[in-house]
């Protein structure tokens, strides 16, 4: 198990240096001098000149993404802001916990409704509540999350005036990015709990617990879902993952203060360090979720837990198994 | 056997509408997708929009951007079924330009990243060892990456502008394609069918595209299908976070963003442009489901 984490971690490494390769070639390419932008309307040539040397521009392109991966590894040092002078993983850090409250919150909405409504649809196939559930969750996936979110702030917020529709200062804050991120990833999780469980419950191991004459909800309770929940975790991590690098454009329309708003606020500014700064931390974490959901998968499916046990231990149960 | 044809057999033939004879794949999967109804009212529409998309003149009354001051802001009515915009602009006609915006961004984006991602995939299958190691791990690169978050990266540094959204969709969806083209080309490569044609001396090139591609299709053709629907939710994000399409072209997604702001004031403006991206991503998905149920009956959920 502990090699299986390790080689994993060390498969990570190449994989983020690609990334860091990409963003850094991707604002090479881009139009516009930074100097220019930073120094503003008024600036001289030789202020843009001399600004362009203090943030070594003017240096050749794989001595500057050298000195910026060294820099990541040695200091921690993402770049600085060229808009508010503070380092990224600073300016990230204030905003972390903003965008991780609001993905554990979507998260949770997207579990709770996704698998329930999921396991009801599944269980009764066919009936009026599975189409009902079927057709809702089509339309869920066909909207646009940011127009679901313009959609809640023109009933929720503007019509009914239950909550308010920008900022994230207090729970009546959260509720409305909550449920849009929420409920649009959940009609994804319903979807697939539905066609999984279906997928379960077609199995003869389920035809036999009936015939054991087990009731129907410890079948679907402790037999079917338990199988069935295993490739849902791995959208969910997913889903998790990409959340946590900031539901950039829900974040954008409720104007909440997190990562994602960060980032196209950045993108608007063409302040690069921030975008490849931030692009990285998110890729960084979104891989460390994933990591993570793959060792978790191994913790519960007896399966894949079997495949990696180490050597060692397989001898000692051969030899208890005689 | 000489033909018999009793009445009786006739009759169950008409009912059944005309069977094909032949057991060509094709047109067995055209027959089931046939007796689909939600499939077929999918493709209804997407030739609807696919007609907005090619003659928005004819259809839609006003022009892409004709701003007419005085009648900003008008609610639903008959002379603008859906309303007009703060610049007086009917946003039914508007609409149906932003088709031949969000299909054109659709379709190039997932041929570009269909063709890049395809050959990938086809070549990683192919090939096995080494090579596969390489393309996929590349491709996992791109894969840590959010897609979106990758897409708004790329148009941000190229620049907006519709080649450059087209650009930025296509490289984002490039891993999926390659590892939805990789996993079906995986599956026909150890077929005897392509072992026969190896030993009769066909060229690699001939036995990719000859002989894996075609029975790799009904895949790719689904997740084609699927991936328009994604490129285009991610043009109008894109639009939307403004590092899309640029102003005078009517878009869906920068009609949303540029009405944000009058959102207290007139509720259509916001309402209808969303709802047509919804219309065209549900028919799309459900198109894309309608196919892989045609195609591959043994994949139906």
């Amino acid at each position: 198990m502990g090699r299986y984490v390790f080689k994993r971690l060390v498969l990570l490494v190449p994989v983020l240096l690609g990334v860091v390769f990409i963003i850094f070639c991707l604002n090479e390419i881009s139009p516009g001098d930074p100097a220019r932008l930073l120094a503003g309307d008024y600036a001289t040539e030789e202020d843009i000149q001399n600004l362009r040397e203090e943030m070594g521009l003017d240096e050749p392109f794989l001595s500057r993404f050298c000195s910026y991966v060294y820099g990541i590894i040695t200091r921690g040092d993402f770049g600085t802001s060229y808009a508010t002078k503070r380092p990224v993983l600073d300016e990230v850090m204030d905003r972390f916990p903003t965008t991780l409250l609001l993905a554990c919150l979507s998260t949770l909405i997207m579990l709770v409704i996704g698998i329930a409504t999921g396991i009801v649809s599944a269980t009764r196939q066919y009936s009026w509540i599975d189409n009902l559930c079927n057709a809702i969750g089509l339309v869920g996936v066909s909207m646009p999350n940011f127009w679901q979110g313009l959609m809640n702030i023109l009933l929720f917020s503007i019509y009914l005036g239950w909550f308010p529709s920008s900022g994230f200062y207090g729970p009546q804050y959260w509720v409305l990015p909550a449920v849009t991120i929420g409920t649009s990833n959940a009609c994804t999780i319903m979807r697939m709990t539905r066609s999984s469980m279906l997928e379960v419950l077609h199995q003869d191991y389920i035809t036999s617990a009936r015939a054991k004459g087990l009731s129907e909800g410890t079948i679907v309770r402790k037999h079917a879902l338990k199988n069935a929940l295993i490739p849902i975790l791995t959208v969910v991590g997913m889903t998790f993952g990409t959340l946590l690098g900031g539901a950039l454009v829900t974040e954008t329309v409720f104007a909440i203060p997190g990562l994602g708003k960060y980032m196209v606020d950045a993108i608007k500014l063409r302040d690069y360090p921030v975008i490849q700064g931030g692009v990285l931390i998110m890729a960084i974490i979104s891989s460390l979720v994933t990591l993570g959901v793959d060792i978790l998968y191994a913790f519960i499916d007896p399966q894949i837990r079997s495949m990696y046990r180490s050597k060692k231990n397989r001898a000692k149960e051969a030899a208890q198994n005689g | 056997m000489a033909k018999m044809c009793t009445p009786a057999m006739e009759k169950l033939r008409r009912k059944q509408g005309s069977k094909p004879r032949k057991t060509d794949p094709w047109h067995e999967a055209w027959y089931r997708f046939r007796r689909n109804r939600a499939a077929m009212v999918s493709l209804a529409i997407l030739l609807v929009m696919i007609l907005f998309a090619l003659f928005p003149s004819f259809f839609a009354r006003y022009g892409e951007d004709e701003q007419i001051y005085k009648d900003a802001f008008i609610k639903p009515c008959l002379e603008h079924p859906l309303g007009t915009d703060n610049f007086g602009r009917d946003i039914l006609s508007r609409i149906i330009w932003g088709t031949r915006t969000s299909l054109l961004i659709g379709i190039s984006s997932v041929i570009v990243s269909l063709v890049l991602g395809g050959m990938c995939g086809l070549i990683a299958a192919f090939y096995g060892g080494k090579v596969d190691n390489t393309i996929m791990r590349l491709m996992d690169v791109l894969y840590a990456l959010p897609s979106l978050l990758l897409a708004i990266a790329i148009a941000a540094a190229l620049g907006s502008g519709m080649r450059n959204v087209i650009l930025a969709i296509a490289v984002s969806q490039i891993p999926s394609f390659a590892r939805v083209v990789r996993a079906a080309a995986l599956t026909v490569r150890n077929q005897e069918y392509i072992e026969a044609a190896r030993s009769s001396g066909s060229s690699p090139l001939r036995l990719m595209f000859r002989h894996m591609l075609p029975n790799c299709l009904a895949t790719i053709i689904v997740q084609a299908t699927l991936g328009v629907a994604g490129a285009i939710i991610s043009g109008a994000s894109l639009s939307f976070v403004g590092v899309g399409v640029q102003p005078p072209t009517a878009e869906w997604g920068y009609m949303l963003s540029s009405a944000r702001q009058y959102i207290r004031q007139a509720w259509w403006i916001i309402t209808f442009p969303g709802i047509a991206i919804m219309i065209a991503i549900f028919t799309l998905n459900t198109l894309g489901d309608g196919l892989r149920d045609a195609m591959d009956p043994k994949m139906k959920r």
